[in-house]
C-alpha cells in the first residue's frame, strides 16, 4: 500500500472538489496513508492528446517520471488522468522511438516500472469490497444505484480496468455495502463531457439517454467514479421531471463509513443528494450550513 | 557409379520462359554419373514419359531424375513410368524447377544458377536411392461412422447401400443432430423433420448398419483398412431391447431441466427422449437430475413402465469393432454470443440466437409453434435480424463467413413474414451471400414479403423493460438510425464442436486454427484427410448448409467404399526404419510420432557376456506416414526414413553447400 | 454533402494517407469492409459532418483535404467505443487521433474553430500554470465564444458550492510543462506556415 503516491489531478481542486475530499477521507478511514506526488502537473486530458497524440503523453508522462524516481506508482481517483497516465505508460512500455523521445523531451529516466492505478479498483481489488464492508458501520440498505463508469475506465482493452459493457468492479462494492445496483445497460455510454461547451445540444441530448435509463431500470441516483461525467450528469439534466443526483463513490463508500456529509462534499452538488440519502436514513444528523443556504 | 539421366522440363514457357534451359543443360552435364540429359517440352505428356523409357533403355539408365514441376504434381506420374520401364520407381528424384524456381523468381541468371543447385541436389540424392518394396495389407470390410446429423446419416446410408457394413456412433440419445432441430429449410421451406425422419428410421431399420447411439468413441488404433475402434455405450438406464417406447414414463418424471435440445427454451423431465420423433424411440435417464440417483428415491418411471425396461443398476459398456475405413461427421456447434456484451445476449431473454429461434418457430418446439418472446409471452410487433454475430470477426469472434446465415435469416424472415403478417422485420447485414441454386431469388422472396434490408453492422442492443433499442449505421445513407423492437434474432457463427481437438487428436487427423477438420487437399482432396482411411463429411469440416452436407456425406461414402471394395492394399514404402543393433530403447521417437506409429518391443541380442534383452523401436508400417520426425528426434541414429536416408540427406546438403 | 463531389482514384495518394496513419496511429486503415459498426456506436455522430465510417472510406481513397478538414475529427471524444467493436480491429479513435495530428501540422483550417480553440485556451493555461485552472478555460472560451452571459446562473451556482476556485495554483513542475507545450506550439507554428 505504500508503493502509491496521490495523484489528484486538476478537477478535484475545483469542479470535482467533493471527489477529493471524499477519497482522501475514505483512505484515511481505512488508514491509508498515500502521500500526494509533490510538484504533480496536469496529465493533459481532454485537450493535449486530442491536438496531439505525444503531447498527449508527455504531460502524463512526466508525472510518471516524477513517481518512478521515488519508487512508486501512481493512485488517481480521476477517470481522465487514469486514462491518461495509462496511455502514456503504455506507451512507454511498448518502448522504441515513442519511450526514447518521451525520456529526451522530459530530461528524466522514464521505464514505466509502475503501472498507474485508478482509485477504484484499488479499492476494489486492492484493499477488497470485503474489507471495506467489514469496517462500514451504516449498510447503505434500501439505494438504488445505477453505477456509470464512462469510457475513460472500461476502454480501451489495452488500460481497461473492467468490462466494455457490463463493468461489475462499482457495483460489487457498492452491493457488498448493501445497496442494490440495478442493472442497465447504458454503464460505459459516453456522456459526452468533452464537448459539453462546444456542442451543447448533443451533449444534453446524451446525458438525458444516460440518465432515463437509469430511471427506468429504477434506479435513486447514479454512481460516478469521473469529475468529467459527474458534472456533465450534474448540470446537464433536462428540467421537467425530478432529476436523479449523481454520486461519486467515494461518497457512497464514506456514507457507509459512517463520515459526515459535509466531509465527503455531499452538499456541493448542484442536484442535492442529500435528502434523497436523508430520506434513506443513511445520513443523520443537522442540515448544514451550505445545504441549508442552497435548498 | 550409378548411371543418372537427367530430364529438363520446360513446362511450355512456365520455366522455360524464366530458366535458361541450355544453359541448365550444359551444366547438368558435368555433373558426376549423368551420362544423358535431355530437354522436354513437356516431360509429363505420353512423348514426354515415352522419350524417358527410351533413353532408360537405349542409355541402360539407372537412376532418373526428371526437373519439371513439384512432386505433388506428378511424383506418381513418374513412378508409374519407372514400373513400365522395368525400374523400381523409387529409384526417381524430382527438382522442382517450377514452383520453387521459375515462378517464383523473374531474374534469368538468378533462376537458372538456383535451378542448377536444385538439379545438383537431386543428382546427389539419387546416385544413393536404393529400390524399395511396397507390402500388402488386408483391409476390413466395414465402416465406422462418427456422428448420427445428416451427413453421418447420408454417409452410413450410402455406404450400406454399397453392401458394407456400417457401425454409427452417436453420442447424444438421438440420431439427427442439428438438422431436427431446424424448422423449415430454405431455399424450398420443406419440413425439416419430414425429410430428415424417414432416413433416420432408414438407418435403425437397415439390416447393414449397427447404430449406436448414446455412445462415445473411447479410441482409435490401427491403420487404413486395419482399425481397431473402442466405443464407450454410456449407460441409459433404459433396456433398449425391452423398452417399446409407449412414453408412460416421461409423463410421468417428476424432475424438469432445461431442454438439450429446445436449448433451455423448454423443459424435459430427468426421464427423456429428447423429441418426439427420436430414433430410436427409448429414453434416457440423466443421471446428474434424476431423483433416485441424486437422492435414492423416487422410482416413479420403474413403476410406470409396463416393460419393465428401466435398470437402474446398467454401466457403460465398452465395445470394440474392427473397421477399415472411418468417416467423421461429427458436426459444428453455435457460437456463444455472450462475447458480445454490446447485444445483451445475456441480459435479455429477448436477445436469442439462430437456432433458438428455430426451436421457438418450430410446431415441436415449447411454444408450439407460436412465435412468441422469450422474456414475456407476447407475439413480438417488430423482430430485428442481426447477422454475423462471431463470423466476419477478427476480433471477437471468427474471421471466416459461417456461410449459412444469410439464407437462413432469410428463411426465418419469411416464416415470420408468414406467421405474423403484420410484425415488421428488419435484418442486419454486411452482404447478403446468396451464391447457391434458387438461392437469390429466395432472399429476393424476403425482400418482396416486406422483410427490411438494413446494410449496417449493429452498434448495440439496449435492454429497456421487456423491449430492446437497436442502434446502428444505415451504411448506404450514413447516418445512424435507432429503432425499438420485442425480439432480437442473432444469426449466431458456425463454430467447431468444443471437443473437436479432442476428436481430432483420438483420430490422428488434422484440425485447422479453428478447429474444423482439415482436408487432405482443398480442392483435389476434399473429403479425404491427410491420414489415410479417414474421411470427412458435413459442418466438422467447415460450415456449411444441408444440401453440402448431403452432398459431402455421398463424396467420402464412395471414397471410402472404393477403398473397402479392395481385399487387399499396398502399404506405401517411405516409411521408417529402425537399425535395431542402434537402437538403445530410448523411445524418444515414439513421443515425437504424430501417427502413433511407433511402440516397443524386446529382442534377444546376443553379446560377449552372453544372450540377453533389449528393447527396442519398433514401426507399424501401416501407420507411418513417413513425415521423419523420429529420424530426427532419435539420437542413436538408428532411425532412418526409406527413401530419405541420412547418407542421402547428407549427400543433398553437400550438394548444395560444397 | 460529399454525394455530389467527383472522384477520381489515385492509389498513391491514397497509399500515401495509409501509411502516414499507419505511423501515427499503428493500425491499417486499408483493413476497413465499411460495417457501420464504429458509426452505430458512437455517441456523438451527430454532431459529425462524416461518420467514422465515411471517415475510413475518404482515408482510402486518399481524400486528404477532406478527412483533415472536416468537423468530424475535432468532435470525436476519444471514447474508444469503436475501437473495442471493430471487427477488423482497426483502431478508429486512434485514426481519429492521427488526423488530428496531421491536420496541425498541415496548418490546415478547421471548420470547428471553436473546438479548436478551447484546446489551445487549455493548453496555454497548462503551460502558464503547470495545472488547469478551470474558472480561467471557462471564462476565456466564453469570451472567445461571445458568449458570455450563456450558463452564467450555472457558474455562480458552482461557485456557491465551492467549485471553482479563483486563484490559479502553479507548482514548479510548471516550467517543464512550458518547455513540453513550446514544443508543440513550435511544430504547430511550423505547420501553419
Amino acid at each position: 500500500m505504500n508503493s502509491y503516491l496521490y495523484y489528484p489531478g486538476c478537477s478535484l481542486a475545483g469542479t470535482a472538489r467533493e471527489y477529493g475530499q471524499s477519497t482522501l477521507a475514505v483512505l484515511r478511514r481505512l488508514g491509508c496513508e498515500i502521500p500526494e506526488l509533490d510538484d504533480w502537473t496536469c496529465c493533459g486530458a481532454s485537450s493535449a492528446h486530442s491536438l496531439d497524440h505525444r503531447l498527449g503523453l508527455a504531460l502524463a508522462a512526466r508525472n510518471l517520471a516524477l513517481a518512478e524516481a521515488q519508487g512508486r506508482g501512481l493512485l488517481t481517483p480521476c477517470a481522465a488522468c487514469y486514462s491518461r497516465l495509462a496511455a502514456a505508460w503504455h506507451g512507454v512500455r511498448q518502448g522504441g522511438e515513442v519511450a526514447e523521445w518521451l525520456r529526451e523531451i522530459l530530461g528524466r529516466p522514464l521505464e514505466g516500472t509502475f503501472r498507474p492505478r485508478s482509485l477504484l479498483e484499488f479499492l476494489v481489488v486492492e484493499i477488497g469490497s470485503h474489507e471495506i464492508a467489514r469496517q462500514a458501520g451504516v449498510p447503505l440498505d434500501g439505494l438504488k444505484v445505477a453505477c456509470y463508469y464512462g469510457c475513460l475506465l472500461s476502454r480501451p482493452a489495452e488500460w481497461a480496468i473492467d468490462d466494455a459493457d457490463n463493468p461489475q468492479l462499482m457495483d460489487g462494492l457498492l452491493e457488498e455495502l448493501g445497496a442494490r445496483a440495478v442493472p442497465w445497460a447504458y454503464k460505459t455510454e459516453c456522456c459526452g463531457s468533452f464537448l459539453a461547451l462546444a456542442r451543447t445540444a448533443v451533449v444534453f441530448g446524451l446525458v438525458e439517454r444516460i440518465v432515463e435509463a437509469a430511471r427506468e431500470a429504477g434506479a435513486d441516483c447514479l454512481v460516478t467514479a469521473c469529475p468529467m461525467c459527474q458534472a456533465n450528469l450534474d448540470m446537464r439534466q433536462r428540467r421537467g421531471r425530478p432529476p436523479l443526483p449523481i454520486f461519486y463513490f467515494t461518497q457512497l463508500v464514506g456514507v457507509s463509513l459512517g463520515l459526515a456529509p459535509e466531509v465527503l462534499g455531499l452538499d456541493r452538488h448542484i442536484i442535492p443528494g442529500l435528502p434523497l440519502l436523508r430520506e434513506r436514513n443513511l445520513v443523520s444528523g443537522p442540515v448544514g450550513l451550505r445545504e441549508r443556504l442552497l435548498r | 557409379m550409378k548411371r543418372v539421366g537427367v530430364f529438363l522440363c520446360w513446362c511450355g514457357s512456365n520455366i522455360a520462359g524464366v530458366v535458361d534451359m541450355d544453359r541448365l543443360q550444359a551444366e547438368v552435364e558435368r555433373m558426376p554419373g549423368v551420362v544423358h540429359v535431355e530437354q522436354n517440352k513437356y516431360t509429363c505428356s505420353d512423348p514426354g514419359q515415352e522419350s524417358i523409357r527410351r533413353a532408360i533403355r537405349e542409355h541402360r539408365l539407372q537412376r532418373v531424375v526428371v526437373a519439371a514441376c513439384s512432386p505433388r504434381m506428378h511424383e506418381r506420374t513418374f513412378r508409374a513410368m519407372m514400373r513400365t520401364a522395368g525400374l523400381n520407381p523409387y529409384l526417381l528424384e524430382m527438382a522442382n524447377l517450377r514452383e520453387h524456381c521459375s515462378w517464383v523468381h523473374r531474374d534469368i541468371d538468378e533462376a537458372t544458377a538456383k535451378a542448377v543447385d536444385l538439379v545438383r541436389r537431386a543428382v546427389f540424392k539419387v546416385r544413393l536411392a536404393r529400390p524399395l518394396q511396397s507390402g500388402k495389407v488386408p483391409i476390413t470390410r466395414r465402416a465406422l461412422v462418427l456422428g448420427g446429423g445428416i451427413a453421418g446419416i447420408q454417409a452410413a446410408l450410402d455406404l450400406a447401400d454399397f453392401g458394407i457394413p456400417v457401425v454409427l456412433v452417436e453420442s447424444s440419445p438421438s440420431l439427427g443432430g442439428r438438422m431436427a432441430q431446424l424448422d423449415k429449410t430454405f431455399p424450398t421451406l420443406d419440413c425439416s423433420s419430414c425429410i430428415l425422419t424417414p432416413k433416420m428410421v432408414e438407418v435403425a431399420t437397415h439390416p447393414s448398419i449397427r447404430l449406436l447411439t448414446y455412445s462415445e468413441v473411447e479410441s482409435v488404433e490401427g491403420y487404413v483398412g486395419n482399425f481397431k475402434v473402442l466405443v464407450r455405450r454410456k449407460a441409459r438406464s433404459v433396456d433398449e431391447q425391452r423398452c417399446t417406447g409407449c412414453g408412460e414414463c416421461l409423463s410421468k418424471c417428476p424432475a424438469k431441466v432445461p431442454s438439450e435440445f429446445d436449448l433451455g427454451l423448454g423443459t424435459r423431465g430427468a426421464i427423456y427422449v429428447p423429441f418426439p420423433q427420436a430414433v430410436p424411440n427409448v429414453p434416457v435417464i440423466d443421471r446428474q437430475s434424476c431423483l433416485y440417483f441424486t437422492r435414492g428415491r423416487c422410482r416413479i418411471c420403474q413403476r410406470a413402465c409396463p416393460a419393465g425396461a428401466i435398470d437402474y443398476q446398467q454401466e457403460d459398456r465398452l465395445e470394440s469393432y474392427e473397421v477399415g475405413a472411418i468417416v467423421v461427421a461429427t458436426g459444428y456447434d453455435q457460437f456463444d454470443p455472450a462475447a458480445y456484451g454490446e447485444y445483451a445476449y445475456r441480459a435479455s431473454p429477448n436477445v436469442i440466437t439462430g437456432l433458438e429461434f428455430e426451436r421457438l418457430v418450430s410446431s415441436t418446439g415449447p411454444t408450439g409453434g407460436r412465435i412468441l418472446t422469450p422474456g414475456g409471452g407476447r407475439e413480438p410487433q417488430r423482430v430485428v435480424f442481426i447477422k454475423c454475430v462471431g463470423s466476419r470477426d477478427e476480433q471477437r469472434g471468427a474471421s471466416y463467413c459461417s456461410k449459412t446465415c444469410c439464407m437462413y435469416v432469410a428463411k426465418q424472415a419469411i416464416l415470420l413474414k408468414e406467421k405474423l403478417p403484420r410484425c415488421e422485420v428488419y435484418v442486419f447485414y454486411m452482404d447478403v451471400r446468396a451464391a447457391g441454386k434458387d438461392y437469390e431469388e429466395f432472399y429476393l422472396r424476403a425482400r418482396e414479403m416486406g422483410v427490411q434490408y438494413v446494410r449496417g453492422r449493429v452498434a448495440r442492443v439496449f435492454p429497456h423493460g421487456d423491449r430492446l433499442r437497436i442502434r446502428a449505421e444505415d451504411t448506404l445513407i450514413g447516418r445512424r438510425l435507432e429503432l425499438e423492437a420485442d425480439l432480437v434474432v442473432l444469426a449466431s457463427a458456425m463454430v467447431p464442436r468444443p471437443d473437436a481437438r479432442q476428436v481430432a487428436r483420438k483420430l490422428g487427423i488434422a484440425a485447422n486454427q479453428h478447429g474444423f477438420f482439415s482436408e487432405a487437399h482443398p480442392k483435389l482432396r476434399p473429403v479425404e484427410t491427410h491420414t489415410a482411411g479417414i474421411f470427412l463429411a458435413g459442418a466438422a469440416q467447415g460450415p456449411k448448409d444441408i444440401p453440402d452436407s448431403v452432398a459431402q456425406a455421398g463424396a467420402a461414402a464412395s471414397k471410402a467404399a472404393a477403398l473397402l471394395s479392395r481385399q487387399e492394399m499396398e502399404t506405401e514404402p517411405v516409411v521408417a526404419e529402425v537399425n535395431e543393433h542402434w537402437c538403445s530403447g530410448c523411445l524418444r521417437c515414439a513421443r515425437v510420432c504424430p501417427y502413433n506409429a511407433i511402440s516397443e518391443r524386446e529382442i534377444r541380442v546376443r553379446t560377449a557376456a552372453g544372450v540377453r534383452t533389449k528393447t527396442v523401436a519398433t514401426v507399424n508400417p501401416g501407420l507411418c506416414q513417413g513425415c521423419g520426425a523420429c529420424a530426427v528426434a532419435c539420437r542413436d541414429g538408428a532411425m532412418n526414413l526409406a527413401g530419405f536416408a541420412d547418407q542421402q540427406v547428407l549427400a543433398e546438403v553437400d550438394a548444395l553447400c560444397l | 454533402m460529399v454525394g455530389s463531389r467527383l472522384m477520381r482514384p489515385d492509389l498513391q495518394k491514397s497509399e500515401r494517407l495509409r501509411q502516414r496513419i499507419q505511423e501515427l496511429a499503428g493500425t491499417d486503415v486499408g483493413r476497413c469492409y465499411q460495417c457501420g459498426k464504429c458509426t452505430g456506436g458512437c455517441p456523438l455522430v451527430e454532431a459529425m459532418d462524416f461518420t467514422p465510417r465515411q471517415i475510413m472510406r475518404l482515408v482510402n481513397w486518399g481524400a486528404e483535404d477532406e478527412v483533415l478538414r472536416c468537423q468530424t475529427i475535432w468532435v470525436c471524444a476519444t471514447c474508444f467505443t469503436c475501437t473495442v467493436r471493430c471487427p477488423r480491429q482497426i483502431k478508429v479513435a486512434e485514426v481519429m487521433e492521427a488526423l488530428r495530428s496531421l491536420a496541425r501540422r498541415e496548418g490546415v483550417r478547421s471548420p470547428a474553430r471553436d473546438i479548436l480553440r478551447f484546446h489551445r485556451l487549455f493548453l496555454a493555461i497548462v503551460g502558464r500554470f503547470g495545472r488547469l485552472h478551470e474558472l480561467s478555460l471557462v471564462m476565456g472560451y466564453k469570451v472567445f465564444t461571445g458568449r458570455l452571459f450563456q450558463d452564467l446562473g450555472l457558474g455562480l451556482q458552482m461557485f456557491l458550492r465551492g467549485k471553482l476556485s479563483p486563484v490559479p495554483e502553479r507548482p514548479g513542475g510548471a516550467r517543464q510543462l512550458a518547455r513540453i507545450v513550446s514544443w508543440w506550439a513550435e511544430r504547430e507554428r511550423k505547420g501553419g506556415r
